[in-house]
């Protein structure tokens, strides 16, 4: 569960979180953007340092690490494919040593999970749905989203407590050989999704008797507004955009064996 | 026997839940665990059976230390009956809602059978030995819930708020049950906020606030002890308010049950006021 943390939003006051989420996403699109356009061990660790002092203005870094972690594992399955499959099959680029696409590998994979942890750890979902209702996205499909990602935390705990009461009755879920430790998830899953659509039928209800719908056109209380912050973050994103087209296209990246050697 | 010698525990989220918890249930006791929301009673027996695991201090169960052996063999001994039979029901049928506890707790075929249907008959569920769970009302699946747990005939019964959302039938079927396990020599444990019943009932009262047991003693002791009820935010059963706002006329005020109450009541009424 601790991937999840490191994606739940607190309610913290800094810059960043401040910062206009339509401005916000544009960045980690970014960010996503230019992790795929390398597969260079160097610009990938470059991508990954410069995103640290938005973590440190927003002053999330405990959360922050705490996803690190959990994708950590994710990371290092990448690796480990990716290296059996280049070392073994001879698929890497001559110019490499066997370990550093593998490496660039997972180093893109953490770039893309710290990205979107600095998004989703300083955009409340509030800010999210705004975002997307002034972005012109129909207001069924925000509810819908915000919803989902609002009710992440609920599932996790109710998860937890279905854990339990199975373990109560003798459930062992780290038993037996890999087939058996999948089917003893089935005791947790089954209730977890029964309960998860009887909740969703249940919050139709209660939305429907509170005039969900009602009007045609809704306003918000409040207005999502860029300012100069904003604006610095789209010149910086910009910026970004530029530099990797003109280092794509113009310069050649030095691999690390290269440099090492 | 279950002794708990001064337990903490604070939660991954940092709320600190028990603070120096001692306290020893013997075998064959009927015990309420009773205090406000967040006093740390469900945080407590969890402990009974391994789910949670004593920051400091610990939980001894027959002896066994908690923190040495695995849940589900303190499960064997400790059945645990969860608030919610939504949590736990999952099969495709009653029959097999019971017998998946006795599987996993490695009880032989015929066994399993047997045990089967003496739960469901213990329950009054006979009938619905082939129902999905999910189409039985919600007093049928929590003595479902109920069922798949006593089919192993744990030592120790632990209730996490059994009388929630049940009607005044099924509650009186469920109290009369419960006192008959117990006397059956059974040890109870009732995690509640429902006074009424617990006066009906009759067991130990261990009250907890903020963490911590403020209180134990037997039932009437604790529910008629107004600044003990103030201090745990509980009120007192509504009989014995009107006992306690009745003491001036010489009326004892301890009194939690209603028969009870109805005789002194008659009596005083037959004494005072001479037709």
């Amino acid at each position: 569960m601790s991937v999840f943390e490191g994606f739940r939003f607190r309610h913290v006051s800094s810059p960043i979180h401040r910062l206009d989420p339509r401005v916000k996403f544009f960045y980690v699109l970014v960010i996503f953007g230019v992790a795929i356009a390398f597969l260079e061990v160097l610009p990938l660790i470059l991508l990954f340092l410069i995103q640290i002092p938005f973590v440190l203005v927003a002053s999330v870094q405990r959360e922050w690490i705490r996803s690190l972690k959990g994708a950590s594992f994710l990371a290092i399955l990448i690796f480990v494919v990716n290296f059996a499959f280049g070392y073994f099959g001879g698929f890497y680029p001559s110019s490499m040593s066997p370990w550093e696409y593998p490496l660039a590998m997972s180093l893109r994979f953490l770039v893309l999970v710290e990205s979107f942890s600095i998004f989703f750890l300083t955009t409340s979902p509030d800010h999210l749905s705004l975002a997307l209702e002034q972005s012109h996205v129909p207001y069924e499909f925000c509810f819908a989203f915000t919803t989902a990602v609002r009710f992440v935390p609920v599932l996790a705990e109710e998860a937890q407590t279905i854990m339990d009461a199975q373990k109560a009755r003798g459930l062992e879920l780290e038993k037996g050989n890999f087939i058996k430790r999948v089917r003893n998830y089935i005791p947790i899953l089954i209730p977890l999704i029964v309960s998860a659509i009887r909740r969703s039928l249940e919050l139709a209800e209660a939305m429907e008797s509170r005039a969900w719908g009602a009007t045609e056109k809704r306003t918000n209380l409040y207005v999502l507004k860029m300012r100069s912050a904003d604006y610095t973050l789209i010149a910086i994103s910009i910026g970004m955009v530029i530099i990797s087209i003109y280092v794509r296209l113009f310069i050649t990246i030095p691999s690390l064996t290269m440099l090492l050697t | 026997m279950i002794e708990i010698k001064g337990v903490y525990f604070t939660y991954p989220t940092g709320v600190e839940a028990l603070k120096g918890v001692s306290l020893t249930i013997r075998d064959g006791e009927f015990v309420a665990i009773m205090g406000s929301n967040g006093a740390g009673k469900t945080t407590l027996v969890k402990q009974f059976n391994g789910l949670l695991k004593p920051a400091k201090g610990e939980v001894l169960v027959d002896g066994v230390n908690t923190r040495k052996v695995s849940i589900a063999s303190l499960a064997r001994k400790v059945g645990f009956v969860f608030q919610n039979p939504d949590n736990q029901l999952f099969c495709e049928n009653a029959e097999e809602e019971i017998a998946f506890a006795l599987k996993n707790f490695g009880f032989k075929e015929e066994t399993v059978k047997s045990r089967v249907t003496w739960a469901l008959n213990l329950l009054g569920l006979t009938q619905y030995r082939q129902t999905s769970p999910f189409m039985l009302s919600g007093g049928e699946r929590k003595r479902l819930a109920l069922a798949s747990v006593l089919a192993w005939e744990p030592k120790v019964v632990v209730l996490d708020e059994p009388t929630i959302g049940q009607d005044f039938e099924q509650k009186e079927r469920l109290r009369q049950f419960i006192v008959q396990l117990n006397a059956q020599g059974k040890t109870v444990i009732i995690v509640t906020h429902d006074v009424e019943f617990v006066a009906d009932c009759g067991p130990r009262v261990v009250l907890m606030a903020e963490g911590k047991i403020v209180a134990d003693g037997n039932a009437k002791e604790i529910l008629t002890d107004k600044e003990l009820a103030f201090k745990a935010s509980i009120v007192p059963p509504q009989i014995t308010q009107i006992f306690l706002g009745l003491a001036d006329f010489g009326l004892p005020t301890d009194v939690i049950n209603v028969h009870e109450a109805g005789k002194i009541l008659l009596d005083f009424l037959k004494e005072e006021v001479k037709p």
